[in-house]
């Protein structure tokens, strides 16, 4: 049994704003079946003593004040960017 | 149409007024040109590491606690994926399933009527950044100051009934996050958001019916006036035997009605999970008590205590406290001496009245609460009369002069002296004849006609119920 199908890799690639060729689709579903299942020979370990966890750290309340540091200057701030206008970076148009 | 039954639940975003971004030490403040309080941390760039600023959990705890919230003694912030250009690590940092505050409620009032709304859930997460979008197409320009901005997002149980029991439940929230000062929540600036969930069902029905989300309301107005145009489409489409759709719909206030965003329709797939970057939190039963300590006096105990003290009737008393500021204004004049009953009245009326007609808030304008106080004693002892305090009020309303300078400097004390007046009145029944005449023929109206002569003559500052008695007294003996 296949733990991720076709169907499903072209939804998070979709997600994931990829745009798959026949071809890729095909072996992206091939290959992340084949780390899946890989990845499944954990469940072989026996957990029903371990608390879950989402942290692989077990550091806690790592904070900081509140206090301003320096920002970065706008020019820096967009050096990066493809294209920029007015100190604002410039994207492809997009409608709400 | 009574046959359906209306459930509404809000989403509300409000954002925290802490100094530094809530991963990072960009400043917060408002009306800096674009892209000028950024950092390679709130910009998303590959390999930085976030902190999380300890005022800004303590500020959704202490929201929350006021919102009578449980807290969550382990907490964690997930990523909430999506691609949108006003997010530049293409998620947000926010809570999945462990949120800051759960379990809570908050009172309202309609039409006389109290009742409780669940709050689901309050938790903290960034503000993403602003879109511009180009008049001729093509392109937008993003501003990124915004992002990271912390905000609470606060989410109701669907527990009401109407539009107006929604906009009860906006402005009871409102003014609860106000009083704990750890958020400006105002919304025309944006730093108070609402979104809706409504649906109808045919009442007596138990599951509910499809919902669609209403977006971009940005007045409490907006909320209600939304809300019930979308709550009458729906009924139109079912009545019509059509079925309600999923949706996002928008505010189009414009046009004044709900319209589709189809591009959002694809569903939501956020496809959450810890963020790995920011290490977990866990809140001790010290900390949550050190952050109950700090939470003022809410508004419904500061309500009962206006009534109960004062004996405001309990609808003022909702009135005045229904904003921080107008309280505090309160609670300040009294302070000088003067009658409770007379200050709520000249500030609901006179005060709210002005600030309402010239779309002010207290800020705005220059009286004091002292000077409120001192005017109001004025009335008291009898220096000047109801009628000249509305000058008086007007005048420290636009200068902020005390009112004993502003009637000393405009020659406005009430006419007392007994005397005096009586030849004033003497006076004007001797030149009014026909009024006498009217009288004696028992028009009443007559009287205040003669009332309006004796004001007249003295620039309004004669003392009325002197006057009533003497005029009274004059035309018995003619």
């Amino acid at each position: 049994m296949s733990a991720i199908s076709r169907k499903e890799v072209e939804h998070v690639a979709n997600l994931a704003r990829l745009n798959l060729t026949e071809e890729e689709a095909e072996r992206y579903t091939k290959d992340l079946n084949s780390i899946l299942q890989f990845a499944a020979k954990l469940n072989e370990l026996d957990t029903s003593n371990v608390v879950p966890t989402s942290h692989a750290t077990d550091v806690k309340n790592v904070m900081r004040e509140d206090v301003n540091r320096p920002s970065i200057s706008n020019e820096e701030a967009l050096k990066n960017a493809p294209e920029h206008e007015e100190g604002q970076f410039k994207v492809p148009a997009v409608f709400e | 149409m009574s046959q359906f039954e209306t459930v509404i639940g809000l989403e509300v975003h409000a954002e925290l007024s802490t100094n530094s971004k809530i991963f990072c030490g960009c400043p917060t403040e408002f009306g800096a040109p674009p892209n000028t309080h950024v950092c390679p941390i709130c910009l998303g760039h590959p390999g930085v590491l976030p902190v999380t600023n300890r005022q800004a959990v303590e500020f959704a705890m202490k929201a929350a606690l006021a919102l009578n919230c449980e807290i969550s003694r382990e907490t964690k912030f997930d990523r909430k994926n999506y691609f949108y250009p006003d997010s530049p690590k293409a998620y947000q940092i926010s809570q999945y399933d462990q949120p800051i505050g759960y379990n809570g409620w908050i009172d309202i009032e309609v039409n006389g009527v109290t009742k409780r709304i669940g709050i689901t859930r309050l938790h903290l997460e960034e503000d993403a950044g602003k879109l511009t979008h180009s008049d001729f197409g093509g392109e937008s320009l993003v501003d990124f100051n915004r992002v990271g901005v912390p905000l609470i997002e606060i989410v109701s149980e669907p527990d009401l009934r109407s539009p107006e029991e929604a906009r009860a439940y906006l402005e009871k929230l409102k003014a609860i996050i106000q009083y704990t000062e750890v958020s400006d929540v105002r919304m025309e600036q944006g730093s108070l958001r609402c979104d809706a969930n409504v649906s109808i069902r045919p009442a007596g029905q138990a599951e509910f019916g499809t919902k669609t989300e209403l977006k971009n309301m940005n007045s409490f107005r907006n909320v209600q006036v939304a809300l019930e145009y979308e709550v009458e489409r729906q009924k139109e489409v079912v009545t019509s035997g059509g079925k309600i759709v999923q949706e996002t719909r928008r505010w189009d206030e414009a046009n004044k009605k709900t319209i589709s965003m189809r591009s959002k329709e694809e569903a939501h797939d956020y496809r959450y999970f810890p963020d790995p970057d920011l290490v977990r939190m866990q809140i001790s039963e010290e900390w949550i008590e050190a952050v109950r300590a700090t939470i003022p006096e809410l508004p419904d105990a500061r309500q009962a205590r206006y009534v109960n003290e004062y004996g405001l009737p309990q609808s003022d008393a909702g009135v005045i406290t229904m904003s921080k500021d107008t309280a505090d204004f309160f609670d300040e004049t009294v302070k000088t001496g003067a009658d409770p009953k007379a200050a709520a009245n000249w500030l609901m009326v006179e005060l709210l009245g002005y600030l309402n007609a010239g779309n002010l808030t207290l800020a705005d304008v220059k009286i004091t609460p002292h000077g409120l106080g001192e005017m109001i004693k004025l009335i008291e002892n009898g220096t000047i009369s109801s009628k000249i305090a509305k000058t008086v009020f007007k005048e420290m309303v636009e200068t902020g002069k005390e009112p004993k300078q502003i009637v000393e400097e405009k020659g406005l004390v009430q006419i007392s002296d007994e005397g005096a007046l009586l030849a004033i009145v003497q006076e004007v029944v001797n030149n009014n004849p026909q009024a006498v005449a009217d009288y004696k023929a028992g028009n009443d109206k007559a009287v205040a006609f003669f009332v309006g002569q004796v004001m007249k003559q003295t620039r309004g500052k004669a003392n009325p119920p002197m006057v009533n008695k003497l005029l009274v007294e004059a035309l018995k003996n003619m």
